[in-house]
């Protein structure tokens, strides 16, 4: 399969904090990665990387052939990379439906920037009810975004990035904040979601049972480092994995920051 | 693609005021005038409310449409109303293009305070201006409509039926602007910027956009009033006239392209009628309306509309 996002010696600090050291991800077209790893260990700089929000102080970063390195957010999302957020990151005072008309919005009336294949399946309006059927949301359209509870604000911040069909997907903890059972009931309509688009995904977890009911492969940060890579029985099994991000001797991660 | 009922109520709205026009009293007529003159304004600070931003300058653009508009007719042989109008907003446009370019970068108090230095700049131009008559300004005196010279009773008309016109215009243009995707941008960016960078949109080049408008609409009303009035001078940039357009803004509400137009009437009204029973407590008597509008109706006079008819008020408020 051909490598549709090809990250290439990354590197982030923070002052004396090393955020990224090395970083070399290549993901193949239609793969889904999960990405683990301890509180502070670099996975959300690395997503902040990929899409502009951070530039790497060093490496590159090549989607579908091309550099992207250090372009704005804006340019990247245009050519179809899309995520998702730790903390949902919502247009509160506007509905459900509202939401997603936004992106869908930019798309319909900006064609320029946009990659041919982010066109839209449909009118504007179709492509807003389709995901939100996808999502088990219809029910929910008029609903003001600010005032949903928050498994539903995770999931309707995922829907935000996908409902412009990106090439890439990537989520910051879609189960973060979302109760235990309700967990796979999430994930099994994400992924029901990307299997139909055939995007490409990486996702942030943190609980160990939902990464690999859903991945082929997981990237395991430590310290800004890539510490394993590789299918999840093997990687589960590493022992600097046990003992630094599944955290075997210590106590279960707590509270995690934003 | 059917047309908005906010588009068919404005045409009758103002096919009414058309049909009014002859027959209505000259306090009437004047009321309208001002009221639309200024809504126009008003309108331009709702597309400012609705992108999340305040202005406690746009004075500036109000006053240069008015200038526009006088040096158009008395500088330089244009004394028809049409080609006030649009040079009005011509220097509106032209002046709010380059400084948006710095203004679009800032937000909050910042933007409110920013928009307010350059209004003074301009009051301090003008009052240095022996040219322009300094602080006293100088008269304008519209003659013709498109070409057809009007005097006396045909330019009362005249210049009725011109503000009415345009002011509907205004409103239908900037009601459709506001419902395209373009125009749904202003919330999305009020409520979460790096939202709208990551769907794949500009904020910069929106609240460029955004601000341009409303100083086109502002030089508009300004060029309007010009015409109304038939004098202009600096205190149209001066700041308590730009507090005044805020003022308006916030009692009317971003709901509806409706909201500033009305709420621009009661404002008149209100203020009129304060003067009339106590010269000299009116600004209380308005400063009182604002308290309840603030207290009772954070969405505006408009949400008291949208409340009447049952329905859940369609925009929020500037916030
Ligand atoms: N913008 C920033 N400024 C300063 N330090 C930062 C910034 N972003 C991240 N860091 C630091 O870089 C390190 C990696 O943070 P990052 O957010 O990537 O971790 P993470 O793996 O996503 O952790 P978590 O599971 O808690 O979300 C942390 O020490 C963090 O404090
Ligand atoms: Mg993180």
């Amino acid at each position: 399969m051909a490598v549709i996002l090809d990250a290439r010696g990354l590197e982030k600090r923070f002052g004396a904090v090393t955020a990224a050291s090395n970083i070399n991800v290549s993901v193949e077209q239609g793969a889904i990665v999960g990405l683990i790893g301890s509180n502070g260990a670099g996975k959300t700089t690395f997503l902040n990387m990929v899409t502009g929000y951070l530039r790497p102080d060093a490496g590159s970063i090549l989607f579908d052939g091309r550099d992207i390195t250090g372009q704005k957010p804006r340019r990247i999302t245009q050519q179809g990379i899309c995520r998702s957020f730790q903390i949902p990151q919502l247009y509160n005072s506007m509905s459900v439906a509202e939401n997603l008309m936004v992106g869908v919005g930019i798309v319909a009336s900006g064609g320029r920037g946009w990659a041919a294949s982010n066109a839209l399946d449909g009118t504007p309006e179709q492509a807003v009810s389709r995901m939100l059927e996808q999502f088990g949301l219809a029910g929910l359209r008029h609903r003001q975004a600010g005032l949903l509870p928050e498994g539903t604000r995770k999931l309707l911040d995922i829907a935000m990035a996908m409902v412009v069909r990106p090439r890439v997907l990537l989520l910051d903890e879609p189960t973060s904040g979302v109760s235990a059972d309700e967990k796979f009931a999430l994930m099994d309509m994400v992924m029901a979601a990307v299997r139909a688009m055939q995007v490409t995904v990486l996702f942030v977890e943190h609980d160990m049972e939902v990464v690999e009911r859903y991945v082929q492969r997981i990237l395991a940060f430590y310290e800004g480092r890539i510490i394993a890579d590789g299918p999840p029985a093997e990687v589960l099994r590493d022992v600097e994995v046990r003992r630094f991000v599944i955290g075997e001797q210590d106590p279960p991660a707590g509270d995690r920051h934003a | 693609m059917s047309v908005h009922r906010t588009s068919v109520a404005l045409v009758a709205a103002a096919g009414a005021l058309l049909a009014l026009g002859p027959v209505i009293p000259n306090w009437a007529v004047s009321l309208v005038n001002v009221s639309l003159g200024i809504g126009v304004v008003v309108l331009g600070m709702m597309v400012l409310m609705r992108t999340g931003l305040v202005s406690f300058g746009h004075g500036l653009y109000y006053c240069l449409g008015a200038y526009a508009a006088g040096l158009a007719s008395n500088r330089f042989g244009a004394p028809d109303m049409l080609a006030m109008v649009a040079g009005g907003a011509l220097a509106a446009l032209l002046v709010s293009a380059v400084l948006g370019l710095l203004l679009a970068k800032y937000r909050e108090i910042f933007f409110a305070m920013l928009s307010l230095a350059f209004s003074m700049i301009l009051y301090g131009l003008l009052v240095k201006s022996a040219d322009l008559g300094s602080t006293d300004g100088f008269n304008v005196h519209a003659k013709s409509i498109a070409g057809f010279a009007v005097e006396g009773d045909a330019h009362r008309l005249g210049v009725y039926s011109v503000i009415v016109i345009t002011a509907a215009l205004c409103a239908l243009l900037l009601d459709a602007y506001l419902r395209s995707h373009r125009g749904r941008l202003a919330e999305a960016i009020r409520d979460n910027e790096l939202r709208v960078e990551y769907m794949g949109a500009s904020v910069f080049a929106t609240v460029h956009l955004n601000y341009v408008i409303s100083a086109v609409l502002a030089g508009v009303g300004g060029a309007l009033m010009a015409i109304h009035i038939g004098h202009i001078d600096p205190e149209m940039t001066y700041w308590p006239q730009s507090g005044e357009f805020v003022f308006i803004g916030i009692l009317s509400g971003t709901g509806s392209v409706f909201a500033p137009l009305l709420g621009s009437v009661v404002f008149e009204t209100v203020r009129s009628y304060a003067y009339e029973k106590s010269p000299d407590t009116w600004q209380m008597v308005l400063g009182v309306t604002m308290l309840m509008v603030i207290v009772f109706l954070p969405g505006g006079l408009w949400s008291l509309a949208s409340r009447l008819r049952g329905r859940p008020d369609s925009a929020r408020t500037g916030g």
